[in-house]
């Protein structure tokens, strides 16, 4: 009986593909190296949620964020084995929709479908993994409605979907 | 619910809330910034594979050239464009060029000049462009422009100016045809003034839809305060590359009667502009950049005005102006620094180099020098510097690929010399659309773009494809199609990360079906052509229009049945493909309708879809001009 493939299983070799397409984006000397405040933004850009913690991990072993030398570089080489390690084995998995959906219920507290800007920069800037002012603002600017100046959170769920092709 | 919920847990709870947020929406952020990128690559990638064709043809019909013989046919239609020498005094040129028998009629409203031009008149004239979008009459750019050549014929090959009395001066890079990018400019900075100098450097033109307007602007102002105001050649300030890239179209259509004139005046005007100027002895601004032979003692002393296009050649003029000599111009031009030491050819241009951090050091050296600014290369933030901050990079056109992609900046310089960076983004929708929505624009405009070219290979990809497929199942799965395209389109993109955008199509089981994307991909239209030529037209339309443009020696926006064969003769040497005497025969029962035995170029570009009016990345329509149905009443003017 054959057995079907899965498109959920991903082979080995186009996870490197992927991996590395996503590297390239911000190596721009082209000598298979990045800055490693870029790494953030590579390793959320394949799907993946780590944590402010993860990012900064240099001890683990398997960690993504090796850092190469004294340039503050991280080198593909180390990079594409422990990141497909990260895919393969969904290390940092992505929050399902209903949970975001959730967590957003509980700041809203009064149950008004929205919160105010106000509201949501004070949870972002004063609690968790805290956002700076700059990406409080950019967030801000991306996520409120304008007229009502009211941030609309069941909206914002609908329109940003992962792209599957993993 | 009313249960025992505590509030240290609703306390932790609406922690772990704003956690999930800020990580999600890190998440969101990072997926548009690669996106972001991807789009800027895409254009990249086009911009410079355009450049590539353009380089191709100057040497195909450099082959041409060498290798016919004087009275063959395939010469004679083109020679015209590398005779340099035509042996005529400037006597007789400002015969050509002389205005003095055009008139302008009562109901020209826009702005009249007399001269010499004072600084309200200089002033007028940005007025009227930027709010009445008045057309300047024929007679006064004719008149405007004889007079900055005067202007430009006194002028050394390297202006040397200072910040004397603590003067800033301003530093503005490309334009390119954008006027909105000027006028902010002059919003922000003020105009040019005594006290307010300028520099200006390069590449006013082409691509944008006015650059005409700019040049009218930036030389009133040099006409009136020429020590205060400095223009710097680009390598866009060159008659054939406009023939490609858009300024002969556009002052062939603004200015219907008297176009061909501006045009050759223009010519050279161009090739009398400055090749550099230097700031206090100390920086060095430029177009391009240099090369590890660049000499600025040399450069001082060439006659710049012989070359007046990166195809020039002096064979038969009696002045030989040394190889090197032409060289060094093209290398100040259009060189690119890169990262790693050296200097080697630009290929990717088809002129200048690439040079390294090494050369830069040496070459400010020997010069005395602390800083290069130059231009030519697109930034994202309008400006960029490199060789460990010694040289500095300006753009000035913002949006350049698209509403969005990038800003814009000029520099000021004051008497310390240190670079002070001002960044815009002219665009009235730019600020009401959100971050994500602009972002979200420029890479639908780059997939459209993107998706064009993928059209004019279609019948490679197949083959490509094809390859992948042995089994003919007419599916190969996403490795393998994107293996197949980069094979054909060398656009180097990151093809597996496009798939979704650009095979709309369900992936049955990770797999593509090819015929099905295929069949999406159609030009709809011009049904009794043949499908394949029609994608070799599509895909080498601008080499087919500037091989017209070249062929219509006169700019007359005509070329005769003759010609228009033997222009096909041309192409099909060019391309290596057959093209029978019968398909011509048919192109022209199509095109010549009238029957007068002349093709209008324009028409036929239009009437086989090969040009698409809101295609940005080529041409744009002017502000000065209306829609289509407000054209018809522009047809015939003789007014303008």
């Amino acid at each position: 009986m054959m057995k079907n493939k899965q498109r959920s299983e991903p082979v080995v070799p186009d996870v490197h593909k992927t991996i590395k397409a996503a590297f390239e984006a911000f190596d721009y000397e082209s000598n298979n190296r990045v800055d490693v405040r870029e790494i953030g933004t590579i390793i959320y850009s394949l799907g993946c949620f780590p944590t402010q913690a993860d990012l900064h991990d240099k001890n683990s072993r398997d960690s993504p964020v090796q850092v190469e030398d004294q340039t503050g570089c991280i080198n593909l080489e180390k990079f594409l084995p422990a990141m497909t390690k990260v895919l393969m084995e969904h290390k940092f998995p992505s929050v399902p929709e209903d949970l975001l959906l959730q967590a957003f219920e509980v700041l809203d507290k009064e149950n008004k479908g929205y919160l105010e800007p106000e509201q949501l920069a004070k949870y972002m800037t004063q609690e968790g993994e805290l956002f700076t002012q700059e990406e409080m603002d950019e967030m801000l600017t991306a996520l409120a409605d304008h007229e009502n100046n009211r941030v609309y959170y069941k909206d914002l769920l609908n329109q940003w979907t992962i792209d599957p092709d993993m | 619910m009313g249960c025992g919920v505590s509030k240290s847990d609703q306390f932790h709870k609406a922690i772990r809330s704003a956690v999930l947020i800020q990580r999600w929406y890190r998440q969101y952020i990072a997926r548009t910034e690669m996106k972001r990128r991807y789009t800027w690559h895409i254009f990249q990638s086009i911009e410079y594979s355009g450049e590539q064709a353009q380089i191709k043809l100057y040497n195909f019909l450099g082959y041409l050239m060498d290798n016919f013989t004087p009275a063959s046919n395939e010469r004679n239609l083109i020679s015209h464009i590398f005779r340099e020498n035509e042996v005529c005094r400037d006597a007789e040129w400002e015969r050509y060029f002389c205005y003095k028998n055009i008139e302008v009629p009562e109901i020209y409203s826009g702005p009249h000049l007399t001269f010499p031009l004072t600084v309200e008149q200089a002033v007028g004239l940005v007025e009227a462009f930027r709010n009445k979008k008045q057309q300047l009459h024929s007679r006064y750019v004719l008149q405007l422009l004889l007079e900055t050549w005067r202007q430009l014929r006194m002028l050394p090959n390297i202006n040397r100016i200072s910040t004397c009395q603590s003067k800033e001066i301003t530093i503005c890079g490309d334009l390119h045809g954008q006027l909105d990018d000027l006028l902010l400019i002059f919003y922000k900075n003020d105009m040019p003034s005594l006290e307010n100098p300028y520099v200006f450097n390069g590449d006013f033109v082409d691509r944008g839809k006015d650059s005409i307007e700019i040049l009218l602007i930036l030389f009133s102002f040099l006409l009136v305060y020429p020590s205060e105001v400095h223009l710097n050649r680009g390598n866009h300030e060159d008659h054939i590359i406009n023939l490609r890239y858009g300024f002969t179209k556009e002052v062939l259509t603004k200015y219907k009667l008297h176009g061909k004139r501006i045009l050759k005046l223009l010519q050279k005007i161009f090739s009398w502009l400055p090749l550099a100027t230097v700031i206090d002895q100390k920086v060095l601004v430029l177009h391009g950049g240099i090369s590890d032979t660049t000499d600025l003692a040399i450069l001082a002393r060439v006659d710049r005005h012989n070359v007046t296009s990166r195809t020039a050649r002096c064979k038969t003029s009696p002045i030989a102006i040394s190889r090197t000599f032409n060289l060094q111009i093209l290398d100040l031009l259009w060189s690119d620094p890169m990262t790693q030491d050296g200097c080697v050819p630009n290929e990717v241009r088809g002129g200048g180099c690439y040079w390294g951090p090494d050369v830069t050091e040496d070459f400010l050296n020997r010069h005395n020098l602390q800083l290069i600014i130059r231009s030519h290369e697109c930034k994202q933030e309008g400006y960029e510097f490199c060789h460990n901050r010694k040289v500095l990079t300006l753009f000035s056109a913002s949006n350049y690929y698209d509403v969005g992609s990038n800003r814009g900046a000029y520099v000021k310089l004051g008497p310390d010399l240190v670079p002070y960076l001002i960044q815009y983004q002219a665009s009235s929708m730019i600020r009401e659309l959100t971050v994500r929505q602009s972002a979200g624009r420029t890479e639908r405009s780059a997939l459209k773009v993107l998706r064009e070219q993928v059209f004019a290979h279609k019948s490679d990809l197949l083959c490509a494809i094809k390859r992948f497929d042995r089994n003919n199942t007419g599916l190969v799965c996403v490795s393998d199609w994107a293996s197949a395209v980069e094979s054909v389109m060398h656009l180097g993109l990151p093809w597996r990360m496009l798939r979704s955008q650009l095979v709309p199509g369900k992936i049955h089981g990770g797999m593509i079906d090819y015929h099905e994307w295929f069949n999406e991909l159609a030009i709809k239209g011009v049904n009794h052509i043949d499908q394949s030529l029609l994608e070799t037209l599509y895909r080498h339309r601008s080499t087919l229009e500037t091989i017209f443009r070249i062929v219509d020696y006169d700019n007359s926006g005509f070329i005769s049945i003759e010609d228009f064969q033997q222009t096909w003769k041309l192409l099909s040497v060019y391309l290596k493909m057959e093209i029978t005497d019968d398909t011509i025969a048919d192109l022209i029962v199509t095109i010549d309708r009238n029957q007068d035995g002349s093709i209008d170029i324009e028409e036929f570009m239009e009437a086989f879809r090969l040009t698409d009016k809101k295609s940005r990345l080529e041409r744009g329509r002017s502000m000065f001009m209306g829609t289509a149905t407000d054209l018809t009443k522009l047809d015939g003017d003789p007014n303008i």
